[in-house]
């Protein structure tokens, strides 16, 4: 019966984003890969891009429609801080980007999700995925990647944590989408925006817990084989 | 499935034919809502479930929304579209008040609105994609009315939209009355809510119930209650 909207069930896109809310503020944070098919174009984008300088919005999908949005928004938000003589609000924001997502969904591809900090209402998230829907959470994730994290944030995900803890669940949850998805990779990048600012954090994989299956990453194959050459086969 | 809800397979068909046109398919949809009438007005309830395909993503979507000060209206379908909806009622409610005459949209009137909507929206091949319910009380008269995508549209003393139109109109056939205290109303849609709950894929087990009601005593006023989000019991064994 729902055979229908199984066959055009959104294929969600090559990436993980994730948004979440704490004490004081927000924390952005995303992966860096940019895929063409099976090879990666980018493997350090920054997906986190900056539409003032108290709002960002985290980017998946389509890359160039997701730019393009991107740029629109912090066009018509320019024009709408000059005339509004004071910092535009989250909520603007990702209004402006609702409706460009909206009014061209049948053309546009791209997940967002908008973060940040005003005086207003403080730190606020919101998510927009296909088709234009703009909703108001506490915390959000979108991509391919996120597909294997709405369980991880059911368990993990609680209200009113500091910005270290919330940092650290951003970096633990797209690391951990990172290891199963083949459509994010790279290393994580997290933003932090609250009112005192914006920080910009960059955790390569060494940096990154390791995960079931996975190993130390070592310099050389040579640390770990026994230090004298091998002794030559015999027939 | 069903003719008056989403059912995405149409879009080849609709599209081949002609090259320019649209119609779209749904991505964040929201299931079934159930609306009847009681012996003191209108009672509704919908589930809070935003659904991204098959993943259950967002479990804290209103679909119930109150519209000017005698309907409510319930939406299941894509949900960027209902919201684009409750944005062309603000501009009606807003241009109805600035009339500033006394009177005000009823939930006939706005029902009409929203058919006309639908139905033009059909026409140029690019449906809003939602069922609709919507209910009220103006001047003691309660009403109750669905609009679909494609701008069919009927009044009746209980309807529902996507699987309630399978799995929960055929309890109300049975058990509504008439004179249904709000006990009971709640009950019998609490009843048809955990069927729903066992069935359908997309329901999630968290409610928004609202009533409107009139108080025929001295005179008549409406208002309109919102209950706290609730979820409900269900039974897995066999007994």
């Amino acid at each position: 019966m729902d055979m229908g909207l199984d066959l055009n069930a959104p294929h969600s896109m090559g990436t993980t984003i994730i948004g979440v809310t704490y004490n004081g503020g927000v924390v952005l944070g995303a992966d860096s890969r940019t895929s063409t098919g099976m090879y990666v174009a980018n493997r350090a984008s920054d997906k986190i891009t900056q539409l003032t300088d108290n709002v960002y919005m985290c980017r998946s999908g389509s890359a160039a429609d997701s730019q393009i949005v991107s740029d629109y928004v912090r066009y018509f938000l320019h024009q709408h801080t000059i005339q509004l003589g004071q910092p535009a609000t989250v909520k603007v924001a990702a209004n402006l980007a609702r409706l460009l997502s909206y009014s061209n969904k049948d053309m546009l591809q791209t997940g967002l999700i908008i973060g940040g900090w005003d005086k207003y209402e403080g730190g606020k998230i919101y998510g927009i995925p296909l088709g234009g829907t703009l909703l108001e959470q506490p915390f959000t994730i979108g991509g391919s990647g996120s597909s294997y994290l709405y369980g991880f944030f059911d368990q993990a995900w609680k209200e009113g944590m500091t910005k270290d803890e919330a940092e650290q669940l951003v970096i633990k949850a797209v690391s951990l989408a990172i290891a199963r998805d083949g459509a994010s990779g790279g290393v994580v990048r997290t933003v932090i925006i609250n009112s005192e600012g914006v920080t910009r954090n960059f955790y390569p994989g060494d940096t990154l817990p390791i995960w079931h299956e996975e190993l130390e990453p070592r310099n050389s194959l040579l640390d770990i084989l026994s230090t004298s050459s091998p002794e030559p086969m015999s027939t | 499935m069903n003719l008056l809800d989403s059912t995405p397979a149409n879009n080849s068909l609709l599209n081949s034919a002609m090259g320019s046109e649209r119609t779209q398919y749904p991505y964040v949809t929201g299931t079934s809502v159930i609306g009847i009438k009681y012996k003191d007005g209108i009672l509704m309830v919908a589930d809070m479930g935003g659904s991204y395909g098959s993943t259950l993503r967002y479990k804290s979507v209103e679909r119930l929304k109150s519209i000017g000060k005698h309907s409510l209206l319930g939406a299941s379908g894509e949900i960027s579209d209902f919201q684009e909806i409750l944005r062309y009622l603000d501009e009606l409610i807003l241009y109805d008040n600035m009339w500033d005459d006394g009177n005000s949209l009823g939930p006939k009137e706005v029902h009409s609105y929203l058919t006309r909507v639908m139905y033009n929206r059909r026409n140029k091949f690019n449906p809003l994609w939602n069922s609709l319910v919507l209910g009220g009380v103006k001047n003691g008269q309660k009403y109750l009315g669905m609009v679909s995508m494609i701008g069919v549209h009927f009044e009746d003393n209980h309807v529902a939209t996507g699987f309630g139109n399978h799995l929960a109109r055929p309890i109300l056939r049975d058990e509504w009355n008439e004179n249904l205290s709000y006990e009971d109303g709640v009950k019998l849609l609490e009843k048809c809510m955990r069927v729903l709950l066992y069935r359908d894929r997309s329901a999630v087990n968290k409610l928004q119930v609202w009533f409107f009601s009139l108080y025929v005593s001295l005179g008549l006023s409406s208002g309109y209650f919102a209950s706290p989000s609730q979820s409900s019991s269900s039974k897995w064994t066999h007994e």
